[in-house]
């Protein structure tokens, strides 16, 4: 009986890791030519092939990456780097906020791990699982959902290194536009409430208003403020957030 | 790899990984206030639109609201498939093909 309980749950486990891997595939479709862009850009900004790969493989996180290369070209220090990614990937803490409920029960060393390969991707995909039925073996879901994105960062990188060395101009060829359409693609589905709209339409505009800060700071003014704002809208007009709550997931 | 590059790599690695793993790390002993956790059902739309609308209205560091723009009209077009398709693989699909042609025809 024993042996049959713990097949079921391997093969339970295994299912939820691909089902992960699959309900992220149309994000890893978003990140691909994103990933193929940074092999190609960074041995052009003064990145070693070495560190570039190794930047993938160790930091694994794609906008701090890009900004990284940027600051490279610009000839910054290796700590005014390190600070912007700081300040870059501070919405992941907010994203692991939001897991915290969902993960605190398991070991610590597979928090870890989970912690490693929380990108937005992943908790695009994730979140939208966690509001499901039977989340118990759920962290494989994630565990496959990262395991494809990291697979996928790090091939792709090594794709856009040999690209970038066998075609020189591949960098005009509008693949930055990839981040862009596969965020829209993301947004959109939460656009179901006033408080939802209202939350989106003050981080655009509050984007504008502070695109000139360095760092990215603005990104952060600009969330911050939509949520707020998001958070209010709910919380005095309770109407507008009727159907907040019903379809949080991309 | 030259020792300064390690360094970097070594920096970026250290604060990406604290500031994914610090809630984590502390999950066991930690209950968030009602108001942060509905606050935080705002976090990913918030953060991804303050990424995608200055991505595409100053593509190059500018504000260009003109049809010479083709980040902002294949931004606003896939906006538009996303919100009639609602399917993410489409809205990519579709966005991509439409930007390729729009700027090399610009």
């Amino acid at each position: 009986m024993a042996t049959t309980n713990t097949l079921e749950l391997h093969m339970l486990r295994w299912r939820e890791f691909n089902a992960g891997a699959v309900a992220t595939l149309p994000l890893i479709l978003g990140a691909i030519p994103f990933g193929i862009l940074f092999g190609t850009l960074a041995p052009a900004s003064g990145l070693s092939i070495a560190a570039t790969m190794a930047m993938s493989i160790i930091v694994f996180a794609g906008s701090a990456q890009f900004i990284a290369l940027g600051l490279i070209a610009a000839g910054a220090s290796p700590s005014i780097i390190i600070f912007t990614t700081l300040v870059v990937n501070l919405r992941h803490l907010l994203y692991a906020t939001a897991l915290v409920e969902q993960v605190k029960h398991l070991p610590l060393p597979v928090r870890a791990i989970m912690a490693f390969g929380l990108t937005d991707e992943t908790f695009a995909a994730v979140s939208r699982r966690y509001q499901g039925d039977n989340i118990k073996q759920a962290h494989w879901f994630y565990l496959g959902s990262m395991s494809a994105m990291y697979g996928n960062w790090v091939l792709c990188t090594v794709i856009g290194i040999a690209l970038g060395s066998a075609i020189p101009n591949i960098t005009d060829w509008g693949l930055d536009f990839a981040m862009s359409v596969t965020f829209i693609g993301m947004v959109v589905p939460y656009l179901n409430s006033k408080a939802m709209i209202s939350a989106v339409l003050v981080a655009a505009g509050m984007s504008l208003q502070f695109a000139h800060l360095p760092n990215k700071v603005g990104l952060l003014i600009a969330a911050l403020a939509g949520i707020s704002v998001g958070y209010l809208v709910a919380k005095y007009f309770p109407l507008a957030n009727a159907t907040a709550t019903a379809n949080k997931g991309v | 790899m030259i020792q300064q590059e390690a360094w970097l790599i070594g920096g970026m690695f250290a604060v990406t990984f604290l500031i994914r793993f610090i809630m984590f790390a502390m999950a066991g002993n930690l209950r968030l206030p009602a108001p942060l956790q509905q606050a935080l059902s705002y976090v990913p739309p918030a953060v991804l639109t303050a990424i995608i609308v200055p991505s595409v209205v100053l593509p190059h560091g500018t504000v260009e609201l003109s049809f010479s723009n083709s980040y902002l009209v294949a931004g606003v077009v896939s906006f538009f498939v996303a919100l009639i398709s609602r399917n993410l693989l489409l809205t990519i699909g579709l966005g991509m093909a439409f930007f390729m042609v729009y700027h090399h025809l610009i």
